[in-house]
């Protein structure tokens, strides 16, 4: 794909800059493409699902947006700047580490095994970030770790370790460890895929309050009620591609496109 | 039981008690500097480092620590170059000699341990720092190090008595620590039974203290095992 981002004129809805958008975004693993030129856009406010069949690319997708997946080629821009990335082989690098570390406060990611330290505590574990990467005042933080742990109702378990936790309260725990950041952007990582089922609620509750309160989200999920109720737009992607794209009513209303239809078929059908 | 015979015994040995310790923690100190350094160079970008750093942890793990001493405090004095060099106060002395010997010998494994325990490290937790912006030393600061010490800490620990123990090989370049003044003793009594029972023990006392101490550290850095 060769695309010149110097004359390009970006699609923009509603007269804003996206805050984040990629262009022809391709990630190959050897001979295998895994993303085959993705272009898209996700603007402030925004509720987005990534949706797809194991294997279609989201999960890859999704790292691409803070590059903890580097893409092979095409461009990432982020609240209106290009992220800058230089060619080595065939693979893309980080240009400006400093640039990607400042993105990475603004884009949050939740993963889907958690990922908490395992040697800080809970409000360690919150307080890490704003003070070391982010540099803010400690007591300012120690306030906000206190309310975020309060949203997600983790208020009791502060001094505890995640491995005394059940994985609902460290998904939890993660999700305020994200929000202390004050990111623009969170991206979601499949955040339910490795919680027993009644663990998946408690988590589902956190995130349809956080996307109640107007923040712009990214979500990588298999749970389709939720993607149906909570998105405002959809992004399904079929072997690397994106197969269907649009408001979450108009794809859920069915109709729109065959695989995509047949695809939730599934998941509405096992229930 | 000669009771009074051992009791003076001992008494002797625990003079020699402060060099052995003195030679274990200096040696331990250096070394684990050197092991630092051995394992950055393990992982530099620079190809001869690598090689370099691969050399030294197989020459000192490959070779007996016994044959180290001797080719440091017999074998270095042949070379004039040396005898010249303002190392040579040093190299000259056999507590200088022991004491590099035996820093050599545990970097070469302090490396290994160290190396194990960075590769241990949940790949997951250094995502997780990379995904909140840290990189380079603040990554490696504040996450990296302080797990792998956690993963390191019960190896470098049984490193730290294994030293202890080779301190005693340090009597046969003439250093009068706790196997040095053993051997004096017996040479004058002929009584090696008691006198070598008596040394074990202290040895045994020295490393228990070692483990409790690790033990009270392990406890110490590892809350969230304790459940």
């Amino acid at each position: 794909m060769a695309l010149s981002h110097l004359d390009q004129t970006f699609p923009m809805s509603a007269g804003a800059e996206p805050a984040i958008a990629t262009q022809g975004l391709i990630k190959r693993y050897g001979q295998l493409a895994v993303l085959k030129g993705i272009d898209f856009e996700a603007h402030e406010g925004e509720v987005i699902s990534i949706l797809g069949a194991s294997g279609s690319g989201k999960s890859t997708f999704l790292r691409c947006l803070n590059l903890l997946e580097l893409p092979s080629s095409g461009h990432l821009y982020a609240f209106g700047e290009e992220i800058r990335l230089r060619r080595r082989g065939d693979q893309l690098q980080i240009a400006d580490r400093k640039q990607v570390d400042l993105l990475r406060t603004k884009v949050a990611m939740v993963f889907q095994n958690f990922c908490l330290w395992s040697h800080k505590t809970v409000r360690q574990n919150l307080m890490e970030a704003p003070i070391h990467v982010q540099r803010r005042d400690r007591e300012e933080v120690g306030t906000e770790v206190e309310a975020a742990l309060a949203r997600v109702g983790l208020q009791d378990r502060a001094e505890y370790y995640p491995a005394q936790l059940s994985g609902g309260q460290q998904q939890r725990a993660a999700i305020a460890r994200a929000l202390v950041m004050k990111p623009r952007v969170l991206l979601f990582d499949e955040p339910t895929s490795a919680l027993d089922p009644e663990l998946v609620g408690e988590v589902l509750k956190v995130m349809r309050d956080l996307a109640s309160e107007g923040r712009t989200m990214l979500i990588v999920t298999h749970e389709m009620a939720f993607a149906r109720d909570v998105s405002n737009r959809i992004l399904f992607l079929e072997t690397g591609e994106i197969r269907a794209h649009g408001p979450a009513k108009t794809l859920f209303a069915g109709g729109v496109d065959a695989r995509f239809d047949q695809f939730i078929s599934h998941f509405t059908g096992r229930q | 039981m000669d009771w009074p015979f051992l009791i003076d015994v001992a008494e002797r040995l625990l003079t020699g008690v402060p060099l052995t310790l003195e030679l274990a923690a200096i040696s331990l100190c250096l070394g684990f500097i050197l092991a630092v350094a051995v394992t950055a160079a393990a992982s530099s970008g620079f190809k001869p480092l690598r090689w370099l750093a691969k050399l030294h942890v197989e020459l000192f793990r490959g070779t007996p620590l016994l044959v180290q001493i001797f080719v440091i405090y017999y074998g270095l004095g042949q070379i004039t170059l040396l005898r010249g060099s303002f190392l040579w106060p040093f190299l000259s002395q056999a507590y200088w000699c022991a004491i590099l010997a035996l820093s050599l010998n545990t970097s070469a494994y302090g490396a290994e341990i160290i190396r194990g325990a960075i590769a241990a490290v949940p790949d997951s937790e250094v995502e997780a720092a990379r995904a909140v912006g840290m990189s380079g030393l603040l990554l490696r600061r504040r996450i990296i190090w302080p797990i792998a010490l956690r993963y390191g800490l019960a190896n470098y620990g049984s490193e730290a008595i294994l030293m202890l123990k080779a301190t005693s090989l340090a009597s046969v370049i003439t250093l009068s620590e706790v196997t040095g003044i053993a051997t004096k003793l017996i040479a004058s009594t002929y009584r090696s039974l008691e006198i070598f029972v008596v040394a074990g023990a202290l040895y045994l006392a020295l490393t228990f203290l070692i483990a409790m101490g690790l033990h009270w550290l392990e406890r110490r850095l590892n809350p969230h095992m304790r459940a």
